[in-house]
């Protein structure tokens, strides 16, 4: 399926979630769409987002996010655009941590309501909200309540966290090969990429490469989810940049630092919208703006070490 | 005396690979962690296994990763799965030995702040990345180490907001709140090394770094801190300097 078309089928106030952590696989040339088509109201639900959220906040695509961490580490420890956001009270938000995030797409994707931790205990992560009761109760698509902490029923003496379940409208994963009929391979980390699918109505997945079904299914243990649970299937050659993609390409400094020093200023932030995302048709030529294969193919990873080690990426 | 021919990020890798014993599991973040782990594989700790939140298992890393999150963390893996799968069947079953841990914010209990400074959460003034997995690892490894910038305001008398409890109000207080293990060690700062009291858990300073006094860490600490019996932090050895500059960060991505 075409990206654009892909995209469109985000309603504005949908529930989402995106694939990828921190500095890798974020399907980044589908949020880039998102932004285009202008979507508004957004819920996110994520566990250590990066770049894929700071440029949605920044572009006022999203209402309400739900998360443990905003940033993209040693790049920038916080996102420029989601802190300002929080700062100037222009996002509503809840804190998790990223197991008790991980673990409600687990029930989510398990069909359970949802899932004991034995996190959060003494924390104000457990014992403080930002969102208030009238915000939870108005609203379903957030839980009506953050957290619950009960004790086992088997043992008087054990406390355990129950945290509610991520059910989102829409799941997008970008990974290193699909086929056309939705079986999907991911290389390296897997993220909380399986979870956050199987929790979601629809799944989009945008692909490094589109491979024949014949070459995935010789190795189907390495196969992580139900190819009729993904409900479509783009082809997105550097899909991710920025970030990385293992076995394929590494992140890319030179972009991310200019992000992280343009995105702390919001006529800056504003410009560099423009050149890359609002400005450019699609994500051929946002391959071209920031530099085509002359700033691609550096990036490209080597095959026995899955990024690129001659890579110069010095702290930012 | 000559000025001393290392920086501070260097010394405090070494003082944080000297918290690691062989053979342990260690659960490190991006930056000091990552360095110090990697130079106690190279020194006294041969055997110890890094373990990174998103999904990768004993890395044996030939270069520097940026993020947990990282290709580079996936470089002669023992097992690379997701987060589900390191934060419930090796943190929260107890397979973590040590954890390392940082923020805005550390008090004398070592609990720490890195959601938002501000008493009312809903209206901080300032906005941090939030817990990540921070909090599943001050709650779950079996022990903790915190690396911190030592300032008056990041040390306060409480936290703004516990993103990672520690020894939450003293004493016996962290098992009552449920939680079944842990609690931080040390505290690693820019100014010297703090472990906590064993009945009281307030922090006391063991040791200042080079340059410093006792008084003049207790001076930039924004809470009563003990300081009775401090010694000088021992230097990094030529021998650790040679592997943190030549081996474990030749790029000079976090020393510099």
């Amino acid at each position: 399926m075409d990206l654009r078309r892909a995209a469109s089928l985000v309603p504005d106030g949908a529930t989402i979630s995106f694939g990828g952590f921190t500095t890798q696989r974020h399907p980044m040339a589908f949020v880039y769409e998102l932004i285009r088509l202008g979507k508004r109201d957004l819920y996110l639900f994520g566990h250590s987002p990066g770049g894929d959220w700071d440029i949605l906040i920044g572009a006022g695509c999203v209402k309400r996010v739900e998360l443990a961490y905003e940033a993209d580490e040693a790049f920038n420890t916080v996102g420029p655009r989601w802190r300002r956001a929080v700062e100037r009270g222009r996002i509503e938000w809840e804190d998790y941590s990223n197991f008790s995030m991980v673990a409600r797409f687990t029930a989510g994707a398990m069909g359970i309501p949802f899932m004991p931790v034995r996190s959060l205990l003494g924390s104000d992560v457990l014992a403080k909200t930002a969102l208030g009761p009238k915000q939870r109760r108005s609203d379903p698509r957030t839980s009506p309540k953050k957290a619950h902490v009960m004790t086992s029923p088997f043992n008087p003496g054990e406390r355990v966290v129950l945290v509610p379940a991520i059910r989102t409208d829409i799941a997008v994963l970008h990974v290193q090969k699909a086929t056309s009929q939705g079986t999907v391979r991911i290389e390296g980390q897997t993220f909380a990429d399986v979870q956050q699918a199987l929790c979601a109505q629809t799944v989009i997945v945008t692909a490094e490469e589109i491979v024949k079904e014949d070459v995935l299914r010789l190795e189907p243990e390495r196969n992580p989810i139900p190819n009729f649970a993904v409900t479509h299937v783009c082809h997105v050659p550097f899909g991710a940049h920025p970030y990385a993609v293992f076995n394929y390409y590494d992140y890319d400094p030179l972009q991310l630092k200019e992000y992280h020093e343009e995105a702390r200023d919001d006529d800056a932030f504003r410009r560099y919208l423009e050149k890359y995302v609002s400005g450019v048709k699609d994500h051929a030529q946002y391959l071209e703006a920031v530099g085509g294969r002359t700033r691609l193919d550096p990036l490209k990873a080597s095959p026995s070490f899955g990024y690129s080690p001659d890579l110069k990426r010095r702290r930012l | 005396m000559p000025r001393p021919a290392y920086t501070l990020t260097e010394l405090m890798a070494v003082v944080a690979a000297r918290e690691i014993r062989d053979g342990e599991v260690v659960f490190a973040g991006t930056g000091l962690p990552m360095l110090g782990v990697m130079l106690a594989q190279r020194t006294h700790a041969p055997n110890c296994v890094i373990i990174f939140e998103a999904g990768t298992v004993a890395s044996q890393l030939a270069h520097l990763p940026m993020s947990v999150g990282d290709p580079r963390a996936m470089r002669r893996a023992a097992a690379a799965a997701g987060l589900i799968e390191v934060f419930s069947y090796v943190l929260q079953a107890g397979r973590v030995d040590v954890g390392f841990l940082s923020g805005a914010q550390v008090d004398r209990f070592g609990n720490i702040n890195s959601t938002s400074i501000g008493r009312n959460p809903r209206r901080p003034s300032v906005r941090f990345s939030g817990s990540g997995g921070a909090c599943d690892i001050a709650c779950l490894a079996k022990r903790t180490v915190i690396i911190a910038k030592h300032e008056e305001r990041r040390f306060p008398e409480r936290v703004d907001y516990i993103t990672s409890p520690g020894w939450l109000e003293g004493g016996t207080s962290r098992g009552e709140a449920g939680l079944v293990r842990g609690g931080p060690e040390a505290m690693v700062t820019t100014m010297g090394v703090m472990r906590f009291r064993q009945k009281t858990k307030a922090a006391y300073l063991e040791s200042y770094h080079p340059g410093l006094t006792p008084g003049s860490v207790a001076k930039a600490t924004g809470f009563a801190l003990e300081t009775g019996g401090a010694v000088e932090t021992p230097p990094p050895t030529p021998e650790e300097l040679r592997i943190l500059r030549r081996e474990v960060d030749p790029e000079g991505i976090f020393l510099g």
